[in-house]
């Protein structure tokens, strides 16, 4: 198996402060994988990179059968590629309805021409219908998405994911605020996304991660801490005294 | 969910067209020209330049108020669309005048000494009697129609890539295109510039080839195609808004970082937005500045623009009719109380003189209204229907400097 | 050119019998009496040099009572006498300064020489002027040869020199002395070391002076170069000179025909119109150029017409030609070393105009960081735009105004409006801050458009106050006239003031953001306003002072900025602009930005300024754009924050 994102020794520093340290990371077309780690080690800067809102000092990002490098790329050419990301607060577009959130978000093309002749036609109708049915919202659609829950936008945000049909999926603590039951209903979804593409899941979370049953990596400082399951991560001296040693 | 017509999804654009059309048949029937004379033709082209202004203000809308660009520079492309017509106006007018004048020689007059006559009557004010290679194509009508679309679209397609391919946004990207504005005023000023410096163009209200024609007749043309041109612009960013890619852009003005993550180039979507208005902009200059009769480079001053948001702020911002309104009742009551007709107030110590004093209250009227009433004459509709603004608890309903205000929304 | 052909006339003449050099004062006069009595200027220059060369005292007091209308002749013996207007009739006296009795007002001729005769003998009393016991005269002569110096004078100063007690005088006529020989001194050999004397140094006068000797003009001829001609250079039509140029030179010199102008060929062709036809050709078909010069041709060919040179004959005459630049100076030994001197001027010169440049870059550098400081604080510091920041310059400046109108003495009056300024700019500041601002923080846009609103109510506000018209404000007397290094370089000192005070402000500013409490609060309230308002801090308070103190500084560079510009409603908008560019560039946040941005503005503007120094609109057109291009590059400005902390 070929792996689809492959980060290798990327370093990135803010102020001579050493963000992350010669990182790497690669993860399989189809793998759910969880990263976990203290504050400040870097988690969200790894996403950061990858989707490119920052970019490295050093270091490769390659992504796809292709291996095209992603540095090279700004934000929406990533997006495009197939790298979609969920933040860690849900951001959605509030003063527009559930269904024009979900139709932007749909795979279409994203040229400013060929979106303003854009139609919409039965099938994307049924398709965002579909979407919102998936992530609970089937009867939201004409809501404006600035008056639902703030669950309601966690899942509205996962079904513009969805939407965007991509290969690689960045979430960031998809179950931040969520009840026990959003929970599980998350952590069904994810795992069943992973089946066709890779997702990684950043989170605090030791419960949710052990639910995810999947592979973890242990963020520490910028760079790999430990890697392997969750309970041979747990089993690590040094990943014990990083957690446990600072609290 | 059904699909609908597009008048069906805005019944607005119905609405608009008829309001529209009856006043145009009304001011028609008013007219010296072709009605009951009710209406001076100097009103009439008022009203004329007010469509125009609206028309502008339209495009101002679809910039600032629906993709977020506070653009202080679309008087400018206004401007320009007035200079490309006004040179071809001018010059064919004093091609007339030339060659008439030649013909009473004896012999027929060589195209060399028609050009030449042109040019020393053009630029003898500015002490030059040759032709700057601005005016290269100012002989040729349609070349110069082509150029009130392409300069600006050019100059905003140029700009625009180099300011948002820096990701310049909020004030800073307001400051650039102020300085821009400035820029071209200063460029214009200058007597080598070629386009005469502070005199300008003038005489821009006599059509070639229709000297026969009086003013009243012409004002009423004119006022005619700014009705058309406006309603065609009304329709058209009707459709620009209300579909996906209105969606996008209002997207961008809220928060553009998320707009990228889905795979949108903002920049190209800022771009195209910006040029798209400034040529709407320039077409606006280009209909405008034959009723004044006049242009010079005081009218890209960059508190021109300024004015061009303040009137898209009072009327509404990011509803199309919203502009319209604003630009409409701000400039009518303007030259209202600047033409000296609103009554003067006496205080007894003090006479308030409309003249003197009507900036003032333009100012502080609409410092008030960005404080209370951020809707604008627009809210007015939401209240008539009985649209309210959510209750965010003062939240704005995005992250990005130009989202909409929580008391712009509504449910 | 025509004083030194009177000049040469006047030493030619004098070699001639009947003015010979030892004749005294009144023997000349009896000679030439009838040329006295109605001279002109052309006539008499050979008597009055004579008169001058007759010896002291006699000549001077002759020369000096005929030019200030003091001499008359008697009309019953043709004697000469200086006379004086009585209480009736003249009063007289010989030419040695006797009493000679009174006469009746009509039995005196009283001479009365014109400008150009006056202006002559005033050229020959020089000699006397400069040998004046009173230095103050002495001075007065120097300082008249320098502004208008003949060759005529070279001689007087020369002798003049040894005999002067005067240090400084004698310094003055050694250097005037040089200055008029390299320019009229006969001997080839005595200029060029006068030019060489004078080295690289940079005095308007010595550049006057070199200038004139390397005078050129430009000469067409066939052939070779014409004799006694010092040539500049050879000059190649189409390039060193246009073709149009070159012709016209022909022209002039009588060497080829005029060329035929439109106008001239039109009136020739309508002349000729037989049949509604020129020479056979329809009057129809000339509206062609072609046509019409093939009419005039069969005209020309026919002997109707003067001939015209067609384009073609042109060409050739001017192939046939050669075109040159000679120096009007005929020696080439001197015009090779004033080249050369001019050379060496010139690049002391420009380093000097460098140096100039460099002052007047930093003056402006300085009134911008002036008019900018304020902004800096409040968009730098609390993110807020303030569109009315012109305003409260003008308000400063309509203070300053207003002060001097009560107090009259002028220092005073500016010492007075300096803080008065500050506190009537810090309370409308204050105000805008409570009424508008606050409710606006973290909308930017709006701030923008709403203090948009306050500038323009304003700016009316101040124009029905105080009309349209610019209103004064003086500096004091003290602050007049400028600080001057040489004759390039000097800057005036309401520009050092204006400096010392941007860097009295950038010390206050940086004193008050580094070293006291306020500072601390309003940068603790800036990184994150909820923390710091959980310590204690009332960022409410803070907000409005920091708001305040930018409004004040902005009415203190007010009064500044007054002192050297108009006094408008419109002082403000002048400078808005330019303002936020400074901030902008320089980077938000940083008052060393905004430092780095106002110098580099100020140096961009005065560089594209001296590049095309006829034309400021294009200058600051030019600089906008460059700003634009700059901001490409660094779009945080010079210095910018990185990493997180800028945020986004």
């Amino acid at each position: 198996m070929t792996a689809l994102l492959e980060v290798s020794g990327v370093s990135v520093t803010f102020d001579g402060f050493r963000a992350i340290n010669n990182l790497s990371f690669s993860i399989g077309p189809t793998e759910l994988r969880a990263i976990i780690g203290p504050n400040g080690a870097g988690k969200t800067t790894f996403m950061d990179i990858v989707t490119g809102k920052t970019r490295p000092n050093m270091g490769t990002v390659i992504f796809g059968e292709k291996s095209i490098s992603l540095l090279s790329m700004n934000e929406a050419e990533i997006a495009r590629a197939g790298v979609g990301r969920k933040f860690q607060r849900p951001t959605v577009f509030e003063d527009q309805t559930v269904a024009e959130n979900l139709t932007m978000a749909l795979k279409a093309a994203r040229a400013p021409w060929r979106v303003l002749f854009w139609k919409e036609g039965p099938a994307d109708r049924e398709r965002v219908q579909d979407l919102a049915r998936e992530v609970g919202l089937a009867d939201q659609l004409p809501r404006k998405s600035g008056e639902l829950s703030h669950g309601q936008k966690q899942w509205l945000e996962i079904g513009m994911l969805l939407a965007q049909e991509p290969r690689l999926l960045l979430v960031d603590e998809p179950a931040a605020g969520m009840t026990l039951a959003e929970r599980e209903h998350t952590t069904a979804l994810l795992v069943e996304m992973a089946r066709t593409r890779a997702v990684v899941v950043v989170e605090h979370d030791m419960e949710f991660v052990r639910r995810l049953n999947c592979k973890v990596t242990v963020l520490h400082e910028g760079s790999v801490l430990a890697e392997g399951s969750l309970d041979h991560v747990t089993r690590n001296q040094q990943v014990i005294e990083v957690y446990l040693g600072r609290g | 969910m059904t699909r609908h017509s597009f008048i069906a999804q805005n019944p607005a654009v119905l609405w608009f067209l008829l309001i529209l059309a009856v006043f145009t048949i009304v001011v028609t029937l008013l007219s010296e020209a072709y009605g009951v004379a009710f209406i001076s033709t100097s009103f009439v082209k008022t009203l004329g330049k007010t469509l125009c202004l609206c028309l502008v203000a339209l495009a101002m809308d679809l910039i600032w108020g629906y993709a977020g660009i506070l653009s202080l520079g679309h008087m400018a492309f206004f401007a320009i669309g007035g200079y490309m017509v006004g040179m071809w106006l001018m010059y064919a007018r004093t091609e007339e005048i030339v060659v008439a004048a030649l013909a009473q020689g004896g012999l027929p007059a060589t195209p060399e000494e028609v050009r030449q006559g042109i040019a020393t009557q053009i630029f003898g004010v500015v002490g030059a009697s040759d032709f700057p290679p601005v005016w290269a194509l100012a002989h040729s009508f349609w070349a110069q129609m082509a150029l009130v679309v392409a300069v600006p679209g050019v100059l905003a397609l140029v700009f625009g890539w180099l300011a948002f391919r820096s990701r310049v946004t909020g004030v800073y990207l307001s400051i650039l295109t102020q300085a821009m504005t400035l820029a071209l005023a200063l460029y214009l000023f200058q007597n080598d510039s070629g386009l005469r410096g502070n005199n300008g163009l003038s005489g821009l209200q006599n059509l070639p080839g229709l000297g026969d024609v009086s003013q009243d007749a012409l004002s009423v043309w004119f006022f005619w195609a700014s009705a058309v041109a406006l309603g065609l612009a009304y329709v058209l960013l009707t459709w620009v808004v209300s579909g996906k890619f209105g969606s996008v852009i209002r997207a961008i003005r809220d928060d553009e970082q998320r707009v990228r993550f889905l795979g949108y180039s903002v920049e190209g979507y800022k771009l195209f937005v910006f040029t798209l208005t400034a040529v709407i902009a320039a077409i606006a200059g280009a209909l405008y500045y034959p009723q004044a009769g006049i242009i010079n480079p005081a009218e890209l001053a960059p508190i021109a623009s300024i004015y061009l948001a303040v009137w898209v702020a009072i009327g509404g911002r990011g509803r199309l009719y919203g502009a319209v309104i604003g630009a409409a009742f701000v400039s009518l009551l303007s030259s209202w109380f600047t033409g000296g007709r609103a009554p003067s107030i006496p205080l007894g110590f003090y006479t308030i003189n409309w003249v003197d004093w009507w900036l003032v209250l333009l100012g502080l009227s609409f410092v008030a209204v960005t404080l209370f009433a951020p809707k604008g004459i627009g809210g007015l509709f939401d209240l008539w229907q009985g649209l309210r603004s959510p209750d965010r608890k003062g939240a704005a309903l995005g992250p990005d400097d130009s989202s909409l205000q929580e008391k712009e929304a509504v449910k | 050119m025509r004083r030194i052909i009177l000049s040469l006339a006047a030493f030619l003449f004098m070699a001639l019998p009947g003015l010979a050099q030892d004749q005294s004062a009144t023997d000349i006069l009896n000679t030439n009496r009838d040329l006295i009595e109605k001279p002109t200027r052309a006539k008499i220059a050979p008597v009055i040099a004579a008169l001058a060369e007759s010896g002291v005292p006699l000549a001077a007091t002759v020369l000096g009572a005929w030019g200030d209308k003091g001499l008359g002749i008697r009309k019953s013996d043709g004697m000469f006498f200086l006379i004086e207007a009585g209480a009736d009739g003249w009063k007289l006296r010989d030419l040695t300064g006797a009493e000679a009795g009174t006469a009746a007002k009509g039995d005196v001729l009283e001479l009365r020489p014109n400008a150009g005769v006056r202006g002559l003998i005033a050229t020959a009393l020089v000699q006397f002027t400069l040998s004046d016991p009173d230095p103050a005269k002495r001075a007065d002569a120097l300082q008249s040869i320098a502004r208008d110096p003949e060759a005529a004078h070279l001689e007087p100063l020369r002798a003049s020199i040894e005999a002067e007690p005067d240090p400084a005088l004698k310094a003055q006529k050694t250097r005037l002395e040089q200055l008029l020989t390299l320019r009229f001194d006969p001997d080839s050999a005595k200029r060029v070391a006068a030019i060489e004397g004078f080295g690289a140094e940079l005095g308007l006068d010595v550049r006057g002076a070199i200038n004139p000797l390397l005078a050129t003009r430009q000469i067409a001829f066939a052939g070779d170069l014409p004799a006694n001609t010092n040539l500049a250079r050879m000059l190649d039509p189409g390039t060193d000179i246009s073709d149009v140029e070159a012709y016209d030179l022909l022209v002039g010199a009588g060497m080829a025909p005029a060329r035929l102008t439109v106008d001239e060929a039109r009136a020739a062709l309508l002349a000729h119109i037989v049949d509604g036809a020129v020479a056979g050709i329809p009057v129809t078909d000339l509206g062609i150029q072609a046509n019409r010069d093939r009419a005039y041709t069969a005209l020309e060919a026919a002997g109707a017409v003067p001939p015209a040179a067609t384009d073609a004959e042109a060409a050739a005459a001017i192939a046939a030609h050669s075109f040159a630049e000679v120096y009007a100076e005929p020696d080439p030994a001197v015009t090779t070393a004033a080249r050369a001197a001019m050379d060496r001027i010139d690049l002391t010169v420009g380093a000097m105009q460098a140096a100039d440049l460099a002052l007047d870059a930093i003056s402006l550098a300085s009134i911008y960081f002036l008019a900018a400081i304020g902004l800096a604080i409040t968009f730098g510091v609390m993110r807020v735009i303030n569109m009315a920041h012109g305003e409260f310059i003008m308000m400063g400046a309509y203070t300053g105004y207003v002060v001097q109108l009560f107090i009259t003495n002028y220092t005073l009056s500016i010492i007075v409006a300096l803080p008065l300024a500050f506190a009537v700019t810090f309370a409308a500041g204050v105000a805008m801050e409570r009424l508008v601002i606050r409710h606006l923080y973290k909308r930017p846009l709006e701030t923008l458009l709403a203090t948009f609103g306050i500038s323009i109510a304003l700016q009316q506000i101040a124009k029905n106050i105080f009309g349209t018209q610019a209103r004064p404000l003086t500096a004091p007397a003290w602050l007049d006239g400028a600080l001057t290094f040489n004759d390039v370089l000097s800057i005036s000192y309401i520009r050092i003031a204006i400096f010392v005070m941007a860097m009295m402000f950038l010390l206050f500013f940086l004193w008050l953001m580094k070293r006291t409490r306020l500072g601390l609060e309003v940068r603790a309230v800036t990184q994150n306003p909820s923390m710091a308002a959980s310590m204690g801090i009332n960022p409410d308070r803070i907000n409005m002072l920091t708001f305040g103190l930018g409004s004040g500084i902005a009415g203190i560079a007010g009064v500044a900025i007054g002192l050297f510009a108009k006094v408008t409603s419109e002082l403000g908008s002048d400078y808005i602009v330019q303002s936020f560019m400074t901030v902008v560039v320089g980077g938000v946040g940083n008052i060393w930005g905004t430092l780095a941005g106002a110098f580099l503005i100020g140096t961009l503007q005065k560089g594209i300024e001296w590049l095309n120094p006829s034309n400021t609109l294009a200058a600051q057109t030019y600089m906008i754009l460059f700003i634009i291009l700059f901001i490409q590059f660094r779009p945080r400005g010079i210095i910018a924050l990185k990493g997180r902390a800028a945020g986004d």
